[in-house]
């Protein structure tokens, strides 16, 4: 992503103010919120932006991120627009309530900094918070930088809204939740026309008497998951349409894969979050030195695009998954996924998976440059290695 | 014997799965018709989330969400908050739970519910003991009470759970029974005018679960009100404390005997349940008194 000039629209912003502002220009009816580091600074920015009259939602300080999370979803079925945000002990202590969010079809949007679970403690940028979740039924997508993550917040009202799925944002903690960068700030106008309001189907409350999450019986109960499979499906077409609706309003477009230096690549970087500009930088050195080196940033995560990644990789001789995760017993989640996205596919590439900057360690470009040429002359393990 | 006066909106539907005499279905019907049709409910996991019922069918008219066993409280502001967003603040918004998710795993979250003093109607049918899952105790399960996980009867006393609720100094709390049914609507309807969290404790002699007869459910809940082992009351502020009934009889036997939980004590056991309603209800009627 090149250094974009300084516009009048700009402010300089750290990652987790941007997200405030994408929230504030969102305008959502209630947000409950619970403080964590990295997140609080989310949370201190509406608290000021609603003490301000900037911002008009129900806030709610609960007494943990579980009431958080159930007041989130409370609020949700009864037709109200919804935000909270969080990070690591918290998002893992909502657990029961990713999955009911999920299956009681409320399309909230969280924010998630990713950052290292306990124990030990530790504040680190890691993605195996959000990662551990995977199978909650929360779309989830990984931003960036500061301006990803603002654009990321109003998209991800939209694709929550036109699918009623709840969304899961993440950035990366410090790198990006704390990294100030200029930010470019869409108008109230552009933001209320590319979130119309719209009446859900089912609403409680909403005078037909329905209740809602009664027990049902088995194959009441199985078509739930079927009619979640059937809405996951529409996801991706859903957000590369907000992509494209949103760079025709501001010139910027978040799709679910991005590409950077791609199209003629040979060896090719996938990863998500922070770990894109790294690998940017380090395709730049590679392309000077005559390495034909490309990005394929994964900003789509749950659903994964998975015809998108088989036809985006078909061309790479060699993929590198840079993860900055670690699931004990498999290696790095994206590695795990992108195995199984290639299986049965004619001539992929080879895959390397490593566990990179577990933890929050720095990876500087020059280890990601001097791995590209490693890569070539190995077969890759089956089990993802630890990136020294 | 006192003539039930109450108007019944149709806001309950017969059919429902309780047991054939539970007084939580009765207590449900007289609560959810006094509140009327402007409600939207919230229950959490326990009994009278199954009397409600299977999807799509619901015993309620009213729309009923259907949360988590620790979050009702927390689910019920979310709801309230929504509401009031919507320009729909009129709304009652009625919390349903059991005692295991009042006096247990929600407790946190109706502490923090409290504390905010969000405008909520929380009503706990206090069955003491988890009867949805078989009859474990529960933390307001009382001393001596054999319960599926207290085999030999409890070692602990029931948690004072109106006392911590009165110390959040929340506008409104009520005991009432099913055996006094005039008086539960009284005070759901009296709960229902006030802005703020209301607490309302229902006490639900369980069939299976105290071993009481099917058709005796309501004379062991007027037993329970009449020994002073469950007083009626309310506590207004945390501070203004009025009884319902200032007198009782002194004896808990006729309401021990109707339960087989009870069966095994010995008069010493007795004499000690005895000891502690006596003294519970002594501190009761001087928080009474000193209230002008
Ligand atoms: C987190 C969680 N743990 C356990 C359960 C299982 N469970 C459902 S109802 C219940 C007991 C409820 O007891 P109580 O609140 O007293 O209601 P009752 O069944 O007695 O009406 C339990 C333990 C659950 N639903 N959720
Ligand atoms: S188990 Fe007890 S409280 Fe539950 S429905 Fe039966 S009698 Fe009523
Ligand atoms: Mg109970």
């Amino acid at each position: 992503m090149n250094a974009p000039a300084f516009a009048d629209d700009m402010q300089l912003l750290n990652g987790n103010h941007a997200v405030a502002w994408g929230v504030r220009l969102a305008g959502p009816d209630v947000a409950p919120l619970y403080p964590i580091t990295p997140q609080t600074p989310i949370l201190e920015k509406l608290i000021e932006f609603q003490s301000s009259g900037a911002f008009q939602a129900e806030l709610l300080t609960p007494e943990s991120e579980h009431s958080a999370m159930a007041a989130a979803i409370a609020a949700s079925a009864t037709g109200a627009r919804v935000f909270t945000a969080t990070s690591s002990q918290g998002l893992l202590l909502m657990h029961e309530l990713l999955h009911f969010a999920s299956g009681a079809r409320t399309p909230i949007v969280m924010f998630n900094v990713n950052r290292t679970p306990a124990s030990p403690w530790g504040f680190w940028p890691d993605q195996i918070d959000s990662l551990s979740q995977r199978d909650t039924g929360w779309v989830q997508l990984y931003s960036e930088n500061p301006q990803d993550s603002l654009d990321s917040v109003i998209q991800a009202f939209r694709i929550a809204e036109a699918t009623n799925l709840p969304v899961m944002i993440n950035h990366d903690a410090f790198y990006v939740s704390h990294s100030v960068e200029p930010v470019s700030l869409p108008s109230p106008e552009a933001v209320t026309d590319f979130l119309p309001r719209q009446a859900r189907d089912i609403q409680l409350g909403d005078g037909s008497g329905r209740s809602l999450g009664a027990p049902i019986d088995q194959a009441s109960w199985n078509r739930t998951r079927r009619d979640l499979d059937e809405a996951m499906k529409t996801v991706e077409q859903f957000a590369i349409d907000a992509s494209q609706v949103w760079e025709k309003q501001t010139g910027r477009a978040s799709a679910p894969l991005e590409f950077y230096r791609y199209h003629d690549a040979e060896i090719v970087f996938v990863t998500m979050g922070s770990m894109c500009g790294t690998a940017r930088e380090a395709i730049d050195r590679l392309r000077t030195s005559g390495i034909k080196a490309g990005l394929l940033k994964v900003r789509l995560f749950r659903p994964l695009p998975n015809e998108a990644l088989r036809d985006a990789l078909r061309g790479a001789q060699h993929a590198i998954v840079l993860d900055r995760n670690y699931s004990p017993g498999t290696g790095g989640v994206l590695h795990q996924e992108l195995r199984s996205v290639l299986f049965g596919t004619q001539d992929p590439p080879r895959l390397h998976g490593y566990l990179a900057g577990v933890g929050g360690l720095s990876v500087p470009e020059e280890r990601l440059e001097a791995l590209a040429t490693e890569v070539r002359d190995t077969v890759p393990a089956a089990n993802s290695l630890w990136l020294e | 014997m006192e003539k039930i006066e109450y108007t019944d909106e149709g806001q309950f539907f017969s059919g429902h799965v309780a047991c054939a005499g539970c007084v939580e279905a009765l207590s449900m019907r007289v609560i959810l018709n006094t509140l009327g049709k402007d409600t939207v409910g919230v229950v959490a996991p326990s009994c009278s989330a199954v009397i409600l019922g299977g999807h799509p069918m619901s015993a309620a008219k009213i729309p009923v969400l259907h949360g988590t066993l620790e979050s009702a409280a927390a689910s019920a502001s979310g709801v309230k908050r929504a509401l009031k967003a919507q320009g729909r603040d009129d709304t009652t918004v009625l919390c349903l739970a059991g005692d295991g998710g009042t006096y247990d795993i929600g407790l946190q979250a109706l502490s923090s519910a409290a504390e905010r003093n969000e405008d909520i109607l929380y009503v706990c049918f206090d069955n003491e003991g988890y009867m949805n899952t078989g009859g474990q105790k529960s933390s307001s399960t009382p001393r001596n009470a054999a319960t599926g996980s207290t085999p030999f009867g409890k070692t602990t006393r029931k948690k004072n759970l109106i006392e911590i609720l009165a110390a959040h100094r929340i506008p409104y709390i009520a005991t009432v029974s099913p055996s006094h049914l005039n008086d539960m609507a009284a005070k759901i309807a009296k709960a229902q005018t006030i802005e703020g969290t209301k607490v309302v404790i229902v006490l639900i002699p369980c069939l299976p679960g105290w071993g009481v007869a099917d058709n005796d459910a309501v004379a062991t809940a007027r037993l329970g009100v009449e020994s002073g082992v469950f007083p009626l009351f309310e506590i207004e502020d945390g501070v203004r404390y009025t009884m319902t009934k200032s007198d009782k009889s002194d004896a808990i036997n006729g309401y021990l005997k109707k339960q087989k939980r009870y069966r095994h004590l010995t008069e010493a056991d007795r004499a000690d349940l005895q000891a502690e309603v006596d003294e519970t209800w002594s501190r009761l009627l001087a928080q009474a008194e000193t209230t002008v």
